[in-house]
């Protein structure tokens, strides 16, 4: 009967290991239901030219980035020098989209601040990004050549997301795009 | 004075937070309070899209609104939010398998404190015939 001294220091030490790991999950960051679904169908103006289209047809011309962006989300701001880092470096499209933001503000900041996207699809009602379970901003999405969205990062992208997830998934995607087309 | 400014504030509160006025019918107007009620802000995420005022949640108060004005049922909109949100937008957690726990809890909880509380009755009981053999042995 010794051992019943030892029950409440087992719970506590279960719960302890619970709340410790509790301490580091972000609450902020709510898993997509999307990672693993075709990218939602849409057709949007682009940024620069409110007569030419940008639809989900993009997502399936190969591997490619979606970052979702404003002029109004600070964080937008801080993540910008190393998107216009990766545009130079990296060898896959970075698309944008523009939520719900002001047109020419919007065409200022990039015009002053570097603009890394290929091109940019102008949401100004916010319907798509709800669509793309956009909740803040910033977000990007990784979409692999047959427009499967597999991976979304939600919040400023940082290096070392960089470097430990998206980069290798993109290899991976390089991989099986030309694993899949002989 | 200042009182009286008090329970006026306090009586017009409930008022405040009311889901404004978006459809003629009532029935519909009930099911969109009642649905806005249930769906949790991702922005703001201890409260429910009716009380956010943050962008998003007044985004979705208008598709939710424009959905229940295209005649969706509130199944439909619920589907449609959880395709793309996830479960975590749902103030009521659907019972299915990762939420077993959650919501059979309680009643494991209140089933072991019963086992104990009853273990620990049945324990008293044998210890107080126990120890009345041993007074009486005592006293005789």
């Amino acid at each position: 009967m010794k051992f019943r001294f030892f029950i409440p220091v087992i719970v506590v030490a279960l719960l302890a290991v619970v709340f410790w790991r509790g301490l580091f999950l972000d609450p902020t960051k709510v898993p997509s239901p999307l990672v693993g679904k075709p990218v939602p169908e849409f057709s949007l103006p682009t940024l620069h030219d409110p007569e030419a289209r940008f639809t989900d047809a993009r997502f399936r011309e190969g591997p490619a980035l979606f970052n979702v962006f404003g002029t109004w989300c600070p964080g937008c701001h801080t993540e910008h020098a190393l998107l216009v880092e990766m545009a130079g470096t990296l060898d896959v499209p970075i698309y944008g989209l523009n939520w719900k933001d002001d047109r020419k503000a919007a065409i200022a900041w990039l015009q002053d601040d570097g603009n890394p996207y290929t091109d940019i699809a102008f949401d100004k009602d916010g319907d798509v990004a709800i669509d793309w379970g956009v909740y803040g901003a910033p977000e990007t999405f990784v979409v692999d050549g047959d427009g499967i969205i597999r991976y979304k990062h939600i919040g400023i992208l940082t290096r070392d997301v960089l470097q430990e997830d998206i980069l290798p998934l993109l290899e991976t995607l390089k991989a099986e795009t030309q694993g899949g087309t002989p | 004075m200042m009182r009286s400014l008090m329970l006026v504030l306090l009586l017009a509160m409930p008022t405040a937070f009311a889901a404004e006025n978006r459809f003629e019918d009532p029935q519909k107007q009930e099911r969109y309070t009642q649905l806005i009620n249930e769906l949790r802000c991702l922005v703001c995420q201890n409260q429910t899209i009716a009380d956010s005022n943050a962008d998003l949640a007044n985004d979705l108060k208008d598709k939710v609104a424009g959905m229940i004005h295209d005649g969706k049922s509130n199944e439909e909109i619920i589907i449609f939010l959880t395709d793309r949100y996830g479960d975590f937008v749902l103030y009521r957690p659907p019972v299915q398998p990762n939420t077993w726990l959650l919501w059979a809890g309680p009643a494991l909880l209140l089933g072991a404190g019963l086992l104990v509380f009853g273990f620990t009755l049945r324990r008293r009981a044998a210890n107080a015939d126990r120890e009345e053999i041993t007074d009486n042995g005592e006293n005789t």
